[in-house]
């Protein structure tokens, strides 16, 4: 099962796990900060109004999703990009 | 590789882009032929529902006639040659059910801001799952999810669970969606609902028995396609007639801001003001009839039965039957009486108050049980199986990235658009309907009630229609909302359609996810691992086809209790598989120990607290039957990691598994099987 890890550097696949923990912690870090923190903060965001939406509305119904595509789509490439640094990306 | 054809083939992979846009540009010329049809050849509605239906369900079976295959790997996981893009809108249908589609913007409409925790829930799941799942799922690359827990947690103790858990959380949800089914085909053709269920699943089996995931896979890429232009078309008309500009979701500040004016104008009205008293008064009625059972109800009886001995010999027969019809609708035991009227009481006292504002949070849902039912809804989506199996059907890891965005940027166009839907909605209500004199009401508010959906009753007698007058079902928002726009009934007909295609493709999968558990983890990894390719296909659709009619036949029944359970589905997905599938891959020290008490711990601890916070008035921190998985979740955690490094370490073969999980190389490609 392990046949991939032959060859492979011990201590550039620790980094790179740990690089990848990095970024799922930011990733982890955004995510709860525009979903737990702006519930929470909802009465007193609702004081500023954006084009009619108040800003505590606009980040339940619209703000916290795009933000969630984003982080995905940033996630996405990052890891993408990092596997071909370590040498560690699929043979094609 | 020499070209092939044929559904699946690489002629077919090559050129998807343009076999869809010719299938999209297809079914909206088809969708204007038939306006045509209506406005000037006077196609009538039922007529127009059974052509919409026929072609659609026509087209799903034959891409899933053609997508018949005798591979294994095709057969399970579409030959891994989904492209990202393509695997993120069948994701998205596969996601989207009946629930979503028809019933997410009228729980908007009625719940206000509160109501977006199941828009973040339902979202925020998939970053969840992108970065602590989908990938590695990919690169183990095997074909169900019980197939990860079995291998990483090795033998049969681990599989038997998460085969139980998948059926267990797939199957509720299945039997939602074929009720939803029934309920579409009944109401749109006319057929009686058990007629509606049975011609459904004909739909719903012709699209996976023959072709498996890849059948599902094509079809729900053109289910997807339908549902979302059914469920776009509505708000943006409404948008374009209501502001002018045709995009509702940027335009529903302003509407927001109406809704927010109106509602204190309601609030202020006398004969608002009136209304309420009368529901004040019909609790206090109630809460006296409670405080005073059982005598009360035994009063009830006898007042009305001396009613019907004093009438005159002149009475009609119909007053008498109505006499008799109030004496069988009591409730038979002051047990029952006292259900009953406290649901009564508590729905009567919550129209004695003015309405609370749309815009503000926490009015009906309080602030912890809003963050708790969000934190539920994502961890029960990041866990569900029928989801995270899709992720297996694309070429590589890097793929299965890229298709987690492209899933939630699909899922995203319907959820963001929802609670603008909810928000015209609801400015309509309250600005065009509400003080409108009973006999003035629009037809629309006539044909929905007819099914129950809309209600209304001149409460305070004074001809003209209050707020609490009015009960509008969360599901009328959505399908009446084409005539509410006053579009043609061609519009009305494709959202049907579109919620149809949310219910069938939802059904697909999770069809799929319950006969695969059975066939493949069951069948062939535990009792027979020395079956034939052949034998194992036909296991399989035989399996499909019973779970298919099994689910049928309890859809058929009604129970109302289906829709909780589907919703307690998410906490036991969330309790019992995440945490150990999470483990799995980003703690090598978690053994089969840890993962096996683990699961038992979240699934018991989630199972206790929903039956005795809903039946037994078990409460912690007031927290809801909804939310269980909230304490579930973290216990599922907290026993993994502990038990695990109070037993002794996986092997180094194991270890060496956790390790090449987590890196992209070597993953498995679409076999030639």
């Amino acid at each position: 099962m392990a046949k991939e890890l032959a060859g492979l550097d011990k201590e550039k696949l620790k980094k790179y796990w740990a690089e990848n923990i990095k970024l799922t912690a930011i990733i982890m870090f955004i995510w709860f900060v525009v979903t737990y923190v702006a519930i929470f903060f909802s009465p007193e965001l609702n004081n500023i109004v954006i084009y009619g939406f108040p800003f505590g509305y606009y980040m339940g119904a619209q703000g916290s999703l795009i933000i969630f595509v984003i982080l995905i789509f940033w996630y996405a490439f990052a890891m993408n990009k990092k596997d071909k640094e370590y040498g560690v990306e699929e043979e094609e | 590789m020499a070209k092939t054809s044929g559904i699946g083939g690489t002629a077919f992979l090559d050129n998807l882009a343009k076999i869809y846009g010719i299938y999209t540009g297809g079914f909206i010329f088809f969708v204007i032929a038939l306006g045509i049809a209506e406005a000037w050849f006077g196609m009538t509605p039922i007529m127009i529902g059974y052509v919409y239906m026929g072609i659609t369900i026509g087209l799903y079976a034959v891409i899933g006639i053609s997508s018949r295959t005798a591979k294994i790997s095709e057969y399970y996981v579409a030959g891994r040659s989904v492209p990202a893009f393509f695997n993120g809108m069948a994701t998205g249908s596969d996601w989207m059910s009946a629930a979503s589609f028809i019933g997410m913007a009228g729980t908007i409409f009625g719940l206000g801001y509160d109501g977006l925790a199941y828009i973040m829930g339902w979202t925020g799941g998939y970053v969840l799952l992108a970065v602590f799942l989908g990938p590695y799922l990919r690169k183990f690359g095997q074909f169900t999810i019980p197939d990860f827990l079995g291998a990483r947690y090795g033998g049969h103790a681990a599989r038997s669970i998460g085969i139980l858990a998948a059926i267990i959380a797939s199957f509720t949800y299945l039997i939602a969606q074929v009720t939803g089914v029934g309920i579409i085909m009944s109401r749109f053709l006319n057929l009686d609902f058990s007629v509606g269920v049975f011609v459904g699943l004909g739909g719903i089996l012709v699209c996976s028995m023959l072709g498996g995931m890849k059948a599902v896979t094509w079809t729900q890429v053109a289910q997807y396609i339908i549902l979302i232009l059914a469920y776009l078309v509505p708000p943006t008309v409404m948008s374009y007639k209501v502001t002018g500009v045709p995009v509702s979701e940027i335009m529903y500040g302003q509407i927001l801001q109406k809704i927010d004016a109106k509602e204190k104008v309601i609030n202020a009205d006398p004969k608002e003001v009136e209304v309420m008293g009368l529901w004040k008064k019909q609790a206090d009625d109630l809460d006296a009839d409670i405080k005073g059972l059982p005598g009360s109800l035994a009063a009830k009886k006898t007042a009305l039965q001396e009613k019907l001995a004093a009438l005159p010999a002149t009475a009609t027969v119909a007053e008498k039957e109505a006499i008799d019809k109030a004496i069988k609708a009591l409730p038979a035991t002051p047990e029952i009486a006292k259900e009953k009227w406290s649901d009564a009481k508590k729905a009567a006292l919550g129209k004695s108050k003015p309405i609370k504002p749309y815009l503000q949070p926490f009015a009906r849902l309080d602030a912890k049980n809003m963050l708790a039912l969000t934190f539920c809804l994502m961890v029960g989506t990041a866990g569900l199986p029928h989801i995270l199996m899709r992720y297996y059907t694309v070429p590589s890891v890097k793929d299965a990235r890229v298709s987690c965005g492209w899933s939630l940027f699909f899922i995203f166009l319907l959820y963001f658009t929802a609670p603008a839907y909810a928000a015209f909605a609801r400015n309509e209500v309250l600005s065009n309907i509400i003080g409108l004199p009973i006999a003035q009401l629009p037809q629309w508010m006539a044909n929905w009630g007819k099914v129950g959906l809309v209600a209304f009753k001149d409460i305070n007698a004074d001809g003209i229609l209050q707020f609490y007058e009015l009960t509008i079902g969360a599901d009328a928002i959505v399908l009446a909302m084409p005539e509410i726009a006053g579009l043609p009934y061609v519009i009305s007909g494709l959202v049907a359609a579109g919620g149809l295609a949310a219910a069938l493709s939802t059904a697909d999968g999770l069809l799929l996810t319950i006969s695969n558990a059975l066939s493949h983890d069951l069948y062939y990894k535990m009792i027979d691992p020395q079956a034939s390719i052949t034998r194992r296909l036909t296991v399989s659709r035989i399996l499909l086809v019973v779970t298919a009619l099994i689910s049928a036949w309890v859809a058929t029944y009604k129970l109302t209790i289906i829709v909780e359970l589907v919703a307690w589905a998410f906490s036991i997905a969330a309790a019992s598989f995440f945490p150990a599938l999470v483990m799995g891959i980003w703690d090598k020290r978690a053994n089969k120990a840890g993962a096996l008490v683990g699961m038992w711990v979240g699934f018991l601890s989630c199972m206790i607290y929903m039956i005795g916070s809903r039946f037994y008035g078990l409460d912690i921190w007031g927290i809801r039957t909804i939310s269980s998985g909230l304490f579930g979740i973290p216990l599922g955690f907290i026993t993994i990691y502990v038990v695990s490094r109070m037993t002794e370490a996986p092997s180094q073969e194991l270890q060496d598994f956790v390790e090449s999980v987590r890196i992209p190389r070597g993953a498995a490609k679409g076999q030639e099987d």
